[in-house]
């Protein structure tokens, strides 16, 4: 069994950022599951709790690059996932439309919803 | 090092019964991967409750009566919403754990031992969540 497997294409860059995203959410995701979870309760989750952790500006930080880094992941991710499955062309196009648009309003919204948090403006 | 092997076409899931570990591992990372998308859009939808309630009074926050803190608290309430995260806590635990597998692979770190590193993501997955299922349920019921 020796065999290798990968989506590796040469110049891809896309591929590298897939990995490099995925590096960088072990890390986080593992973080946010044990501190909305077992730290604090998600049932006990406040608005006046999520202020008081959002008003820290490293956890503001960290949330958003969190947001940022999920979108990426996910959404290229299941771009890639269409791309391996033979999708060209103008559909191709499309989808990849579509999803870039669905991301900026995710970040968008998120970016909202942690100012909302942390007493900034919510423009 | 990149010796070619004829797998067949995996992305034909007809052939399934035919499907050996490293199959396995890769349809349900796909699957593991699309819930966990399809659930941060619907966090996001559902933490912006939170522009609204910024808005409300001092006290009523205060209170914790505002619509973020309602919603969540309610969502929470449920039993449902409960099962649905202990089912969410496995498909990410095991996105995480294989995830990693990946990126061991595509650097050739054991490539001879595939699919024990799949075996051991499941039995740790498994193990990882039935541990986590009282937090997950406390005050529920
Ligand atoms: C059932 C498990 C989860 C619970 C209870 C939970 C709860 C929360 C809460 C309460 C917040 C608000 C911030 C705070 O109070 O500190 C938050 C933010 C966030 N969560 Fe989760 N979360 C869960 C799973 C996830 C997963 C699996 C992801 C990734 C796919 C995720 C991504 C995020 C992101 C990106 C933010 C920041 C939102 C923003 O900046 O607007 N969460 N989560
Ligand atoms: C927490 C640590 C995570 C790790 C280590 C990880 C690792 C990976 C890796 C290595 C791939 C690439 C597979 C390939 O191209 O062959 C991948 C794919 C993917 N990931 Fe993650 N990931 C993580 C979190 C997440 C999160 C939070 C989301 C959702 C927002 C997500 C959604 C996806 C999707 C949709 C794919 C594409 C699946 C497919 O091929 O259909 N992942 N992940």
């Amino acid at each position: 069994m020796a065999e290798r497997y990968s989506s590796f294409e040469k110049g891809g860059r896309r591929w590298l950022w897939q990995r490099i995203t995925a590096g960088f959410l072990v890390v986080v995701l593992a973080f946010h599951f044990f501190l909305l979870h077992f730290v604090n309760h998600a049932d006990e989750v406040t608005f006046a709790m999520s202020s008081a952790r959002m008003e820290s500006l490293a956890y503001y930080s960290l949330m958003v690059l969190f947001l940022i880094t999920a979108t990426f992941h996910g959404v290229n991710g299941v771009y890639n996932a269409l791309e391996n499955q033979g999708l060209t062309g103008t559909p191709k196009r499309v989808v990849k439309y579509t999803l870039i648009a669905a991301s900026l309003v995710l970040v968008v919204q998120g970016i909202r919803t942690a100012n909302a948090w942390a007493g900034l403006p919510t423009f | 090092m990149s010796q070619s092997y004829d797998r067949g076409l995996v992305e034909d899931f007809g052939r399934w019964r035919e499907f050996s570990a490293g199959m396995w591992a890769w349809v349900f990372h796909k699957f593991t991967g699309w819930v966990l998308v399809g659930y941060l859009f619907t966090h996001i939808a559902v933490l912006s409750t939170a522009i609204s309630a910024a808005g409300q009074s001092s006290e009523v926050i205060a209170a914790n009566n505002d619509v973020y803190t309602t919603v969540i608290v309610t969502l929470e309430s449920l039993l449902v919403v409960r099962i649905l995260e202990v089912g969410l806590l496995a498909v990410a635990v095991f996105h995480i754990l294989n995830g990693c597998r990946l990126l061991l692979v595509d650097l050739g770190v054991g490539l001879d031992s595939q699919d024990k590193s799949f075996y051991a993501s499941l039995i740790l997955t498994g193990a990882i969540v039935v541990a986590s299922v009282p937090t997950f349920l406390a005050g529920v019921f």
